[in-house]
C-alpha cells in the first residue's frame, strides 16, 4: 500500500513538473515590471514608463488596443503587473529579480533603465531560464560581451544616439570647427561622449574638442562647467544629461547666455521637452533615443496611444514611455506566436525562440530584433531642433536616419564599427 | 586672465552655496554633538517648499520682486516646523546616547523624510526659475555671470557675519559657547541646556532649509537632492573641523576653489579633488583645520 502511494506521489510530481515546464493554462499572466519609482531617475524615466505600462496593460486587458494587439491581455490571459522599484543598485536588483521569479512566480520580466542593472540581471535571467525584456538602458555591451537565450532588448542602444548626433551636426551645423561636451561622470556619460567624438572624427575630420566636462551625476551645480564652456567656446555643446541634471544645466547656462553663442545638443532632450518647454533654448538640437514622442512616425497605433496617454495623464508621452510600451508589445507578440492554443502561456523556451529576430510595429514605428543574434532591436534615429511657435515647442530641421545608418551590423561591436568608419552602413 | 577670473568667481559662488548648507550642520554638531544625517532633508524640504510657493506665486501674476521674500519665508516656516518636530518628537528622547547611535537615529530620520517628501511632492521636478533670471547677468572680463549668484555670495557673507556676531558678541552666543565647551558644567551653572538644544536645532534646520530654498531657482528640484548635498557638506565640515562655524567657512572656500580649479584645468579630476583635499587635510590635522583637540571624558 505504502509503495503504491509513493509511486502515485512520484508520478504526480513528475506530471506536475512536466506540466509546469511545458505550456500552462493560467488565470492571469504575472508580469514583473522593474522601473525607477524613487530617486532622481523616477521623475524623467521611471514613473512615466510605469504610467505607460499601466495604460497599455489596462487597454490590453480590456481588448481596446488597435490591431495587431487587439487580443485580450497576452494570448487571451489577463495581465497582472507586479512592480519593483529599480532604485538601490545592481546587487539589490539581482536579489529582486530572484524574488520576482521564485516567490512571485512571474511569467516574464520587463524592466531596467540603468545600464548597470542591464549588465547585472541577464546572467541571473539565464540561470533561471526566464524571459526578460530590457526596455530602456543604453549600453551596447549587453549583447556584445555575451550571448543570451532568454534576454532581449526592444530599444536600440545609445550608440545610435551619438552616431546620429554626429551625423546630424556634420550635416546641419555650418562652419563646424569645434565641439565641447558636458556629460555625467558615469558609464552612460563617458560612452556617449566617446561614441560621439569618435563618430565625428570619421564623419568630419578635423573638428577640435574645445573642452570636455564630466561632473558627478546629480551634481546640480554647473557654474564652473558653464564658465569652462564659455572660456573655450565651440559651435556645439554635446550632452547626454537627463532629468534634473539636464534641467539645471539648461537653467544655469541660459541665465549666463551660454546658448546664445553655442548650440546645445541633448541626446536625451526629448524626455523633458513638455514639462520644461519654457526653458528649452531656441535651436537646441534634441534627440529622443529613437523615433519616439515628437519624432514618432504617423500611424493609427501611435495616434491611439498618444490620445489615450494624454487623456489619462494630461501630458504627451516621452521616450521612456515608448520604450516600455514597445517592450510589452514585443513580449505579447512573441508569446502569442509561440502559443498553439488561446488562453495558453507557452514555455519560456518557446517564447524566447519566437522572440528571436521578431519584427513588429509599435507606436515608435518598426522594431526589428536583428542585432545580438536576434535579441537586440534596431530602430531609426531622429534629431531635430527646438523652435517655439505661439508658446508651443515644435521641431524644425528634422532628419531621420535609417537603422542601418546608425546601428552596427549584427555581430559587430559598436566601437569597432565606428572605428572602421561605419563599414556596411546604409544611409538614406 | 579669463581663466583666473572664472576660477575665482566660480569657486566663490560654489563656496557660498556649500557654506550655507554646512553652517547649520556644523552648528548642530558643535552644540549638540549630533552629526545630523537628516540635514540634507532640511535642504530638500526648503527647496521643495520654495519651489512650490514660487510656482503658485508666479502663476497668480504677482509682482516678481517679492518672490525673494517668499523664498526666505518658505525656508523659515519649513525649518521651524521640521526642526521642532524632529527635535521634540525624536531627538530629545535620545540625548546622552553615543554619537554613533545618534548618527543612526538621524539616518533613520533622513530615510523617513525622503519618503515623506516623495509622498508630499511626488517624483516630478519642480521649477522656480523666475527669481534666478530676474536679476539679469553681468559681464566681467568677457564672461557673463548670473547676478543671482552674486546675490548668493552676499547672502552667505551676511549669514556668516550674523553667525559670528551672535556667537561672539551677544549674551546668548556666549551661553551657547558655554554649552559647546562643556554642557554639564553649563547646566550646573544654570544654563537651560534643553532649551539651547531646541533653539540650536531649529536654527540649524532653518539654515539647511534656507540653503535649499535659495538653491531652488537655479536647479530642478527632484527627489534625492538632499542626499547628494549632505555628502559634500560633511566634507566641508570635516575639513574645517566638526563644530566650528569659522572652520566650515574656510572649508567651503577650500573645496569651492579647488573644485573650480580642477573643472577648468583638469576636468577629469573634479570628482576626486574634493575628497583628495579632505584626505590631505585629515592626514596632517585629523581633527580638521579649526577644531581644538580635547581630552575625551571617560
Amino acid at each position: 500500500m505504502l509503495k503504491t502511494i509513493s509511486k502515485m506521489a512520484v508520478y504526480g510530481a513528475v506530471a506536475f513538473g512536466a506540466l509546469t515546464a511545458t505550456a500552462q493554462a493560467a488565470e492571469d499572466y504575472k508580469l514583473g515590471l522593474v522601473t525607477f519609482l524613487s530617486g532622481g531617475a523616477a521623475g524623467p524615466f521611471g514613473v512615466p514608463a510605469k504610467n505607460g505600462a499601466d495604460l497599455l496593460i489596462d487597454a490590453l486587458n480590456a481588448g481596446t488596443v488597435p490591431a495587431p494587439y487587439d487580443k485580450i491581455g497576452i494570448n487571451g490571459v489577463k495581465i497582472n503587473p507586479v512592480y519593483v522599484d529599480e532604485a538601490g543598485g545592481a546587487t539589490k536588483q539581482v536579489s529582486e529579480y530572484r524574488n520576482l521569479v521564485e516567490r512571485q512566480g512571474v511569467n516574464a520580466v520587463v524592466g531596467y533603465i540603468s545600464s548597470g542593472d542591464c549588465l547585472a540581471v541577464p546572467g541571473v535571467a539565464e540561470e533561471m531560464k526566464k524571459v526578460t525584456v530590457l526596455f530602456d538602458c543604453g549600453t551596447p555591451r549587453v549583447f556584445e560581451e555575451a550571448d543570451y537565450k532568454y534576454v532581449f532588448r526592444t530599444a536600440a542602444t545609445a550608440t545610435m544616439d551619438n552616431v546620429g548626433a554626429a551625423r546630424y551636426i556634420a550635416e546641419k551645423v555650418g562652419n563646424l570647427a569645434s565641439v565641447s561636451g558636458i556629460n555625467q561622470n558615469y558609464s552612460f556619460g563617458h560612452d556617449s561622449w566617446n561614441d560621439f567624438t569618435t563618430s565625428l572624427e570619421k564623419i568630419k575630420a578635423g573638428v577640435d574638442v574645445a573642452t570636455k566636462q564630466f561632473p558627478k551625476i546629480y551634481a546640480g551645480q554647473y557654474g564652473a562647467e558653464v564658465s569652462a564652456l564659455m572660456v573655450n567656446p565651440a559651435e556645439v555643446v554635446h550632452s547626454s544629461f537627463w532629468g534634473g541634471d539636464m534641467e539645471a544645466f539648461l537653467l544655469q547656462g541660459a541665465a549666463r547666455g551660454l546658448f546664445e553663442d553655442q548650440q546645445v545638443l541633448l541626446t536625451c532632450g526629448e524626455s523633458a521637452l513638455y514639462k520644461f518647454a519654457d526653458n528649452f533654448p531656441e535651436g537646441a538640437i534634441v534627440g529622443a533615443r529613437g523615433p519616439n514622442g515628437v519624432f514618432a512616425p504617423k500611424s493609427a497605433l501611435n495616434d491611439w496611444f498618444v490620445k489615450e496617454y494624454e487623456a489619462r495623464y494630461g501630458t504627451k508621452p516621452t521616450y521612456p514611455v515608448y520604450h516600455m510600451v514597445q517592450a510589452i508589445m514585443g513580449l505579447k507578440l512573441a508569446t502569442e506566436k509561440a502559443a498553439t492554443n488561446a488562453g495558453e502561456i507557452p514555455t519560456d523556451e518557446a517564447v524566447a525562440g519566437a522572440f528571436e529576430y521578431l519584427e513588429y510595429d509599435s507606436p515608435a514605428g518598426k522594431i526589428a530584433m536583428t542585432n545580438g543574434n536576434g535579441h537586440q532591436a534596431v530602430q531609426e534615429m531622429v534629431f531635430g531642433q527646438v523652435s517655439k511657435e505661439n508658446g508651443e515647442v515644435v521641431m524644425k530641421d528634422v532628419v531621420r536616419y535609417a537603422p542601418s545608418c546608425v546601428n552596427p551590423p549584427n555581430g559587430v561591436k559598436a566601437a569597432d564599427w565606428i572605428a572602421s568608419g561605419f563599414e556596411g552602413a546604409v544611409c538614406n | 586672465m579669463n581663466l583666473a577670473l572664472a576660477v575665482l568667481v566660480d569657486g566663490v559662488v560654489y563656496s557660498s552655496w556649500l557654506f550655507l548648507i554646512a553652517a547649520g550642520l556644523t552648528l548642530i554638531y558643535g552644540v549638540m554633538k549630533i552629526l545630523n544625517m537628516a540635514h540634507g532633508s532640511f535642504y530638500a524640504i526648503g527647496a521643495y517648499s520654495g519651489a512650490s510657493l514660487i510656482g503658485v506665486y508666479f502663476a497668480g501674476g504677482n509682482p516678481p520682486w517679492a518672490s525673494y521674500l517668499l523664498l526666505v519665508g518658505a525656508a523659515l516656516v519649513a525649518g521651524l516646523i521640521v526642526g521642532l518636530l524632529i527635535e521634540r518628537g525624536f531627538l530629545r528622547f535620545m540625548y546622552g546616547r553615543d554619537e554613533v547611535v545618534m548618527i543612526l537615529v538621524t539616518y533613520g530620520i533622513l530615510l523617513i523624510l525622503e519618503d515623506a517628501i516623495k509622498l508630499l511632492w511626488g517624483v516630478d521636478p519642480y521649477f522656480a526659475y523666475q527669481p534666478y533670471t530676474l536679476l539679469g547677468r553681468t559681464k566681467i572680463g568677457g564672461l557673463s555671470f548670473a547676478n543671482y549668484d552674486f546675490m548668493l555670495i552676499c547672502v552667505t557673507a551676511f549669514v556668516a557675519l550674523v553667525l559670528w556676531w551672535s556667537l561672539n558678541r551677544t549674551r546668548s552666543g556666549k551661553i551657547l559657547q558655554s554649552v559647546i565647551h562643556d554642557r554639564e558644567i553649563a547646566g550646573a551653572l544654570g544654563v537651560n541646556v534643553t532649551k539651547i538644544f531646541t533653539i540650536t536645532f531649529v536654527i540649524g534646520a532653518f539654515l539647511g532649509a534656507f540653503a535649499g530654498a535659495l538653491t531652488a531657482p537655479g536647479i530642478s528640484v527632484v527627489p534625492g537632492i538632499g542626499i547628494e548635498v549632505i555628502i559634500l557638506a560633511f566634507a566641508v565640515v570635516v575639513i574645517g573641523g566638526l563644530g566650528s562655524v569659522g572652520g566650515a567657512f574656510v572649508g567651503a572656500l577650500i573645496v569651492g576653489l579647488s573644485r573650480a580649479l580642477s573643472v577648468h584645468l583638469y576636468p577629469d579630476g573634479e570628482l576626486f579633488v574634493i575628497y583628495g583635499v579632505m584626505g590631505l587635510v585629515l592626514a596632517f590635522r585629523p581633527q580638521g583645520l579649526f577644531a581644538i583637540a580635547g581630552a575625551r571624558k571617560i
